[in-house]
């Protein structure tokens, strides 16, 4: 295993063709994730967050720079299943069970059933789902339904956690709970997450490190190393140092915008 | 409750509305009949009473009217003719008997399974690979499209002669008529289905670098079974007309589509009648039946609340 950064981007530009004439996604973008991190990327929207996630999951192929995920391409990450991916929606199938949602991707990827068994209880108890294996999607609330992905996507052991918007459509109260559930799950796994928000509070919350990403050509205009200390409380966010960061998160979007 | 209401006014309104108009159109043949019993009818001419319509013989023999519901070759039978006929050529003849509807239409219901069969698992197929590959897309949808242009019934004799040509004959032809009106809502209703994950379903898959097969199998057949079974309702109701059809113009002396043919040929119009409605409660009955089926599978899919 080498012990080199987990994401490792380098003047990485994306250029979309449309009708409409190119739409630049991604300009020039560098960034290094190392091992543990907890990266928040955030930006009105159109400044290109989603994509570079998608980018680094092989989803988006770029057109020009280079970009490592563990040391190889982005598809052979993917092929190497190195990445569990949570998309904005829950995205559940609804005619298998939560537990069947969370044995897909261990189905494909050749778990043996006993195995997948195991992998689905402690998951389920991660998230905090313990029972609810045998119910269909549609009978649990969009917040537990949001949780049951990310067990999904925790379920096959993936170092490497891209998280797109997932709380997104959930309310403040469920959101609130839902970020402080997936500090506990970072510090107790020692997972890398990389985090797209447009929330300030959540992405100072919960990262290590901040991105701040502004759009036309979709670019980084600052990166944040956070100083809070990694076991946060929620009450941490009154704490002067949380405001002092957000206050910076701010500055940094705004100035992306000055010039339109 | 309500619902039984509605039905019932419905049920209610069609038997008014067919006893009455059975009236004017069988008066002139009750008329007929009734002055060779020695009735006294009005006009007693038979050469003026042909100038007259049904309307306004009926007002002048008001007394006849509940003849025009018992004769033996009406032009519209009456229900209850219609009724007693089904009764009698189903429950009480014997199955293998050549005038029960039972046997003609199980010798129907047959082609018709056969033909679904044929239909459903064709229409799969064809949508299989057109969703899977863009050449079958751009070349075999024209072609499914064209083939529900052409009037069956201008294809039907077609299909028939080539195949007996060939030495094939009996059920076979038959089949192939009803798969051929089968098989389109079935495909046209697969793609869709096949169709229907959405970008970020499918994006999941990639994620795992699941291979075509496993999104086949875990995402897109699944998906597609809501979109499969609305085509199969469809589809099993088409099947029983091409079957139908298929009967008309080989001469068949066996089926619901030669009970209607010899009907006509006879002018037995309650046996046309009492063959036409076996073929509507067969139909319904299979749309049924492919419904329960929707609802069991669906339910234990959870895909149904």
């Amino acid at each position: 295993m080498t012990v080199g950064p987990v994401i490792q981007a380098s003047g990485l530009d994306l250029t979309f063709q449309t009708g409409d004439g190119p739409v630049h996604a991604l300009k020039d973008v560098n960034l290094t994730v190392d091992k543990g991190d907890f990266v928040s990327f955030i930006g009105p929207s159109g400044c290109g967050k989603t994509t570079f996630l998608r980018c680094i999951a092989a989803l988006e192929t770029p057109t020009g720079g280079s970009l490592t995920v563990n040391g190889m391409t982005p598809d052979e990450a993917r092929r190497a299943r190195a990445y569990g991916y949570v998309f904005q929606a829950a995205g559940l199938y609804p005619w298998r069970t939560i537990a069947r949602n969370i044995k897909l991707p261990l189905e494909i990827m050749g778990f043996t059933r006993a195995e997948q068994d195991k992998r689905v209880d402690r998951v389920l108890k991660l998230v905090d789902l313990e029972g609810f294996g045998g119910k269909y999607p549609w009978q649990l609330s969009g917040g537990m339904q949001q949780r049951a992905s990310i067990a999904r996507a925790l379920a096959f052991d993936a170092d490497l956690l891209l998280m797109d918007e997932p709380f997104g459509a959930l309310d403040e109260i469920v959101r609130d709970h839902l970020n402080e559930q997936l500090l506990a799950l970072w510090a107790s796994t020692g997972k890398t997450i990389a985090f797209v928000t447009h929330s300030i509070p959540e992405a100072v919350y919960l990262s290590t490190k901040i991105v701040v990403m502004s759009p036309r050509p979709g670019r980084i205009t600052d990166v944040i190393e956070s100083p809070l200390p990694r076991e946060r409380p929620l009450d941490i966010r009154d704490t002067p140092e949380f405001i002092q960061i957000a206050h910076r998160v701010r500055e940094g979007l705004r100035a992306g915008h000055s010039y339109d | 409750m309500k619902t039984l209401l509605a039905i019932l006014t419905v049920v209610g309104a069609i038997m008014v509305i067919w006893y009455a108009a059975a009236v004017p159109m069988n008066m002139g043949t009750a008329i007929s009949e009734a002055q060779r019993a020695g009735v006294e009818v009005t006009p007693p001419e038979a050469q003026v009473r042909r100038d007259m319509s049904g309307t306004s013989l009926t007002l002048k023999n008001l007394g006849l009217i509940s003849a025009t519901w018992e004769l033996k070759r009406p032009r519209l039978p009456a229900p209850h003719q219609v009724a007693i006929e089904l009764w009698d050529t189903t429950a009480m003849k014997k199955v293998n008997s050549k005038r029960s509807l039972i046997y003609h239409g199980w010798v129907t219901l047959s082609a018709t399974l056969l033909g679904f069969a044929f239909g459903t698992g064709l229409g799969i197929l064809l949508a299989v690979g057109i969703v899977h590959s863009k050449v079958m897309d751009m070349s075999v949808m024209p072609w499914a499209i064209v083939s529900q242009t052409i009037p069956i019934i201008a294809l039907a004799p077609m299909i028939i002669v080539v195949l007996y040509s060939i030495g094939i004959q009996g059920i076979i032809p038959k089949a192939i008529i009803s798969a051929y009106l089968s098989f389109f809502p079935v495909v046209v209703g697969m793609v869709k289905g096949l169709r229907s994950p959405d970008a970020m379903q499918t994006d999941l898959m990639h994620t795992y670098s699941a291979s075509q097969a496993e999104t086949f199998w875990k995402l897109r057949l699944p998906s597609s079974l809501p979109y499969l079974f609305a085509s199969l309702k469809v589809g099993i109701a088409a099947s029983l007309v091409g079957a139908i059809v298929g009967e008309l113009p080989t001469g068949a002396v066996s089926g619901l589509g030669a009970r209607l043919l010899a009907g006509s040929y006879y002018g037995q119009t309650v046996q046309i009648w009492s063959a036409l409605f076996a073929a509507a409660i067969l139909a319904s009955v299979l749309v049924g039946i492919v419904g329960l089926l929707e609802r069991g599978l669906l339910r234990r899919m959870g895909l149904s609340r």
